[in-house]
């Protein structure tokens, strides 16, 4: 893991670990940010002028825009002209041939969070030849979504292939210029998936990134697009539990869903990207744009989120309830250890009438983490009958580390109800000792309890996720006490 | 079973038990009485292996080990059950779950074969039934919302199910209602067997006319200042701890 413990300028300089799709040259530009560069990525990239136009509009807005610094975490100041925002595919050369030449610490820990065996060697950045025929198993997977009229691709293809598509929705939920990050996002995003369910489908299957060639290397700016029609049901997977490595510090995704009448988007994260070293060195800098927008009556947008990895996450996964009776959930499991830093949380917003949102976080902190919870619940005049229940739960680690809320509620319609609970508790003594007494050793003691606290959210994810997800927090966690 | 052998422990700086002597053999029940104060859960704590319970002299045997070499969670699964004064609140793990979770463990360590989830539930419905406790029981959270009566239920049904060597009982009649304490020694009573030892730590006369003792021991100051039959009972309700202790002193 030494290529994690430099620096982020030395980090960002690098080329990429792993590299986008096959269409992309051989070539990497000079770091350095400027229009120049904007228009050699599109161009390299082969795009319609409108996505060039799309670019540089968000470019300019970003040079304007000032880097927030309102969330609760430190990070020395990035320098965005030392890096790099195009770079060819990484070349399998200097990979290792086989499982043999990794690092044991990291199969070990593959081990224990029982990856197939499989997935570990891909996992592992193992030259993609010498691992499995994943073709196929993408192939059958193709078949089947485009049977029911799925549109399931990187970004790069949906650009290619269904422009109309990309250019009447991208943008529309997080403009170009909402942010610092999603501007920077805009200008520069390299790839990402797409997904389009026609009117009434319900996807005959978890769409999961895991099934998309090169999606485990859309790397830094990645950006995601879930567009579901009337009546139709999709439920999304995106990453994995197993530890990811990168060499890219500063990661700034932005994922976008809209979801027209009847519609419901299902959207469940597990993200576990390097968390730096017990000092808090190295690490990934998550900080990411989430939004999904309920346009139409009686649809749903559920986020779930286990977030155990990264040096420092900064991530609100959103819905803006535009459509009368529409509902929006958000349920999150955000851990952290040692050193890593966490400010998420998730905004809502009620415009249409009788609207409804429920709110589940469970912030674990351990080591000397700081944990912060910070959402919105907006009810806005039109909201007539608008809902909201919020549960905020912070659990706490040991002495070192830290847990903090922070909610804000706007309430412009009065009959609105929002309610609110949030609790803080402490891992005790006396519970340890009470299940070592029963036979429990200290570490199993705290999985049980830990996990005992998430298991609202863990009941959100889809099955094979949940128990992957219990894993991960035990792996997270090892060593948090005694 | 259990040999006590001048065992002296402190809490921070205050030193609670000064010189315990106790044995126990197998088939056994003792009582253990005594006033507020007199060390009576102290020693249960040091025999659990909590933190913060410093042993400071003596030694303890448990099985022919040395008990000071073991964790608490060995000990446990050696055969060391705690009983306990307030058993702790663990919210979203449910009691099956902790129940099964501590079966296996027991299992595992004497090199048997887990239970499977069948198995198991038919063992402790049979339990349940014992404490007159609902299957509802199981699917609620570790002794979350519980009343004092059902906690102390709880304890007993773990008991059960765990079959442990050796029952260190602390003060499990406490807050019981006279039906309850009927359920609770009944399931304590379920227990005794000539291969097994209970210890009941209690301040009242009232457990033991329930579960009759062997061997009743008056602690006072951190030592056990007289031992006898379960008549020694009788005289404590009758006379109160102080006609003992000043005819000791």
């Amino acid at each position: 893991m030494s290529t994690h413990s430099q620096d982020v300028e030395q980090l960002v300089k690098r080329e990429y670990k792993y590299g986008f799709s096959t269409d992309i040259d051989q070539e990497i530009l000079p770091p350095g940010l400027n229009e120049d560069v904007i228009r050699a990525i599109s161009a390299k990239k082969h795009e319609p002028e409108f996505m060039l136009n799309w670019r540089l509009e968000a470019y300019r807005h970003w040079l304007t825009m000032k880097e927030p610094s309102w969330a609760h975490v430190h990070y020395p100041k990035i320098d965005y002209q030392a890096v790099s925002y195009y770079a060819a595919p990484k070349s399998d050369d200097d990979a290792p041939k086989s499982l043999d030449e990794v690092d044991p610490k990291l199969l070990e820990t593959y081990e224990k969070l029982g990856i197939p065996l499989h997935e570990r060697a891909r996992l592992a950045g193992v030259a993609v030849d010498a691992v499995f025929d994943s073709v196929s198993v993408t192939t059958t997977f193709k078949e089947k979504l485009g049977e029911a009229g799925v549109i399931f691709c990187s970004f790069s293809e949906a650009v290619h292939n269904h422009p109309e598509l990309v250019q009447k929705y991208l943008g529309t939920v997080v403009p170009s210029g909402d942010n610092y990050f999603a501007a920077l996002n805009a200008a520069v995003f390299s790839d990402g998936s797409f997904v389009y369910i026609p009117k009434g489908v319900r996807c005959p299957m978890e769409l999961s990134t895991y099934f998309r060639i090169n999606a485990m290397d859309t790397g830094q700016f990645e950006r995601t697009l879930i567009i579901a029609e009337e009546g139709s049901h999709v439920s999304y997977l995106e990453g994995c539990t197993a530890p990811q490595r990168d060499r890219n510090q500063l990661h700034a995704a932005v994922v976008e869903l809209i979801a027209l009448d009847d519609a419901e988007i299902k959207y469940s994260t597990v993200q576990n990207w390097y968390p730096g070293d017990e000092e808090g060195k190295g690490g990934i800098y998550n900080f990411v744009t989430k939004r999904g927008e309920c346009r139409g009556r009686n649809s749903k947008i559920s986020w779930t989120q286990v977030e155990a990895g990264s040096a420092i996450t900064w991530k609100y996964p959103s819905c803006v309830l535009l459509g009368d009776n529409s509902v929006g959930e958000f349920y999150s499991v955000a851990v952290g250890n040692n050193m890593q830093q966490i400010d998420s949380g998730t905004k809502m917003i009620h415009v249409g009438k009788n609207t409804r949102s429920t709110i589940i976080s469970k912030g674990i902190s351990a080591g000397r983490a700081n944990n912060a919870y910070r959402g919105l619940v907006k009810i806005l005049g039109g909201a007539e009958g608008a809902r909201n229940y919020t549960q905020c739960d912070s659990l706490l680690l040991g002495d070192r580390c830290g847990a903090h809320t922070y909610p804000y509620i706007e309430v412009k319609n009065p009959s609105a109800q929002v309610e609110h609970e949030a609790t803080t508790s402490k891992i005790g003594d006396d519970q340890i000792f009470y299940l070592k007494q029963r036979g429990i050793s200290e570490e199993d003691a705290v999985n049980m309890i830990v996990n005992g606290f998430c298991k609202e959210v863990f009941g959100e994810l889809p099955m094979e996720f949940a128990v992957e997800a219990q894993a991960l927090l035990a792996v997270s966690l090892e060593g948090a006490v005694g | 079973m259990l040999k006590i052998n001048n065992l002296q422990a402190r809490v921070e700086a205050a030193e609670i038990l000064k010189g315990i002597d106790l044995e126990v053999k197998a088939g056994e029940v003792h009582a253990i009485m005594g006033p507020n104060g007199s060390g009576k859960s102290t020693l249960c704590q040091v025999l659990g292996g909590r933190d913060g319970y410093e042993v400071t002299g003596g030694t303890v045997e448990f099985m022919g080990k040395d008990l000071f070499e073991l964790e608490p969670e060995e000990r446990a699964r050696e055969g060391i059950l705690l009983g306990f004064q307030y058993p702790v609140e663990i919210p979203g793990v449910k009691n099956i779950y902790l129940l099964k979770e501590a079966y296996n463990a027991q299992r595992k360590h004497r090199g048997e074969p887990e239970a499977d989830t069948f198995q198991f539930l038919k063992l402790v419905r049979e339990k349940l039934k014992t404490m007159q406790m609902d299957e509802s029981f199981l699917h609620r959270a570790v002794n979350v919302g519980f009343s004092g009566g059902e906690k102390k239920r709880n304890e007993i049904l773990q008991m059960l199910v765990l079959e442990p060597k050796l029952a260190l009982l602390d003060e499990t009649d406490s807050g019981l209602d006279i039906d309850a304490l009927k359920v609770v020694s009944e399931g304590v009573n379920r227990l005794r067997s000539q291969d097994r030892a209970i210890v009941l730590v209690t301040h009242y006369q009232r457990l033991l006319s329930h579960i009759e003792p062997d061997f009743v021991h008056v602690l006072s100051d951190g030592r056990i200042i007289k031992s006898g039959d379960k008549t020694l009972a009788h005289e404590l309700e009758r006379n109160g701890y102080h006609g003992i202790i000043e005819e000791a002193a």
